[in-house]
């Protein structure tokens, strides 16, 4: 066992999480593979919202793969940090927006 | 950036048994990672045979007037291996008599060799269906005396094959130096002019992409449509292909990847994208490269490993194709390069 929870190394090993079951290893690996192909939206666009995702789950081998896949697709630095800057801004909206529930709390509480 | 060959630098990698000493120790001597020899047996392709020849690729020297921190060939300004006149008149009785389709002069620039304009007229009288010369563009904007290479090409129809990492400024000087991108564009737009690259044009111009890191090239057909679009509407340039070709680690892009401390997640990156369709096109398969000084190797990377063919008839001079097409081909673990993914040569994907 290593000293540490993430070991980069690790992301390699990804697949092997089938080989504890199988069946459901290959339809998630089935699934993934299918959800990133060429559709509506192009392989491109979705490489950012995998990007932009990757940081609001904080993944850090998510953050490496999708950071790779984006140079390999020739996408541009600029054009990954404002996909970045899109997933912060829902997460610190989605924080905010609470703000509403601890008004009304307030106010509720309040004479 | 560094401004001197690794040679020049007398770095240790500018031996290439140092460099073939990294290829075959490391993460393959400890199994971590299969060797290609391997590799290539379990997928029955070892040995590795040549297949009909198709390509004549001669490199006319390795200096060059840029140094491109991947470049597999170490070229420079300092570098001094120039093919002479006398090894470029045993090249042209070989172009005149092979079955080979395609000529493809490369370097460094090959422009740079002063022998370069004599080579060329004489090398398109010989007929070869598909001339081509791998120039960096740079070149044709370096001196006022290489300002009329656009013309000078489409007088002997020859077909350029240009780098050019990026269709953005910081992703191209970062790789090849700075201004390196502002007077590519002006050397396309001196090609588009003299009718190179332009839509149903015969006068050839495709450009050849190199990912400017530690990372494969995405899929070409993609890149080319980004590359077609950008080009097109943020300087107004036209070209035919886009070749995607992958980095191999060899020479300064070995120095980088050791450096940066990506080699290692390079190589398995390289091996985990092994795919036996490219195997099948690998340009060695119908290739055969001559260096400056008219020796013969399986392709340009094994020539800067200094791994000659393994045939009777190694050298120009003694040109044999029946003998040289029934060889081996020398193989290491920088050939990964060339079967991952879609396959990489040096007229791109080739699964």
């Amino acid at each position: 066992m290593a000293n540490s929870y993430y070991d980069p190394a690790d992301l390699r090993k990804f697949g092997k999480i089938t080989e504890w079951s199988e069946e459901l290893g290959t339809k998630f690996f089935d699934y993934y593979s299918k959800v990133f192909e060429e559709g509506a939206l192009s392989a491109r666009e979705k490489s950012l919202i995998a990007l932009a995702v990757a940081h609001v789950v904080k993944c850090p081998y998510c953050i490496d793969a999708y950071t790779k896949d984006g140079l390999q697709r020739g996408i541009t630095k600029e054009e990954m940090m404002e996909a970045v800057h899109a997933g912060a801004a829902i997460e610190s909206g989605a924080t905010l927006v609470h703000g509403v529930q601890m008004m009304n709390k307030y106010n509720k509480l309040s004479m | 950036m560094a401004t001197k060959s690794l040679k020049a630098r007398h770095n240790e990698l500018a031996a290439t048994d140092r460099q073939l000493d990294i290829l075959n120790g490391g993460i393959f001597k400890e199994g971590r990672l299969p060797y290609f020899k391997d590799k290539l047996a379990k997928t029955g392709h070892f040995p590795l045979r040549p297949k009909k020849l198709e390509i004549l690729q001669i490199n006319v020297g390795y200096m060059c007037n840029q140094v491109c921190q991947h470049c597999h060939v170490d070229a420079g300004p300092d570098r001094k291996e120039i093919m002479t006149r006398e090894t470029m008149e045993q090249c042209l009785e070989v172009i005149r008599n092979t079955g080979a389709h395609t000529l493809d002069l490369t370097g460094g620039a090959p422009e740079m060799n002063p022998d370069f304009r004599w080579f060329v007229e004489e090398a398109s009288k010989a007929g070869i269906k598909d001339f081509i010369v791998r120039s960096n563009l740079t070149i044709i904007r370096a001196n006022k005396k290489y300002h009329d290479l656009p013309e000078f090409f489409r007088k002997h129809n020859v077909h350029v094959v240009s780098s050019m990492p990026h269709y953005t400024r910081g992703k191209t000087d970062k790789q090849r130096g700075d201004g390196v991108f502002d007077k590519s564009i002006q050397a396309l737009k001196d090609l588009n002019a003299v009718g190179y690259g332009m839509p149903g044009s015969d006068l050839r111009l495709d450009l050849v992409y190199n990912p400017s890191g530690a990372f494969l090239p995405g899929d070409q057909e993609a890149m080319e449509k980004d590359f077609k679009k950008a080009l097109d509407e943020d300087f107004g340039i036209q070209f035919h292909n886009l070749f995607a070709i992958t980095n191999l680690p060899i020479a300064r892009f070995l120095d980088y990847l050791l450096a940066s401390e990506n080699y290692e997640d390079y190589m398995y990156s390289l091996v985990e994208a092994y795919n036996p369709a490219a195997v099948e096109n690998v340009m060695c398969t119908n290739t055969i490269s001559v260096s400056w000084d008219g020796w013969l190797y399986d392709c340009d990377f094994n020539q800067m490993l200094g791994l000659k063919v393994d045939s009777k008839v190694k050298h120009i001079s003694e040109y044999n194709e029946d003998l040289l097409n029934n060889r081996n081909i020398i193989i290491s673990q920088h050939c990964y390069g060339c079967t991952a993914g879609a396959g990489s040569s040096c007229q791109g994907s080739v699964a």
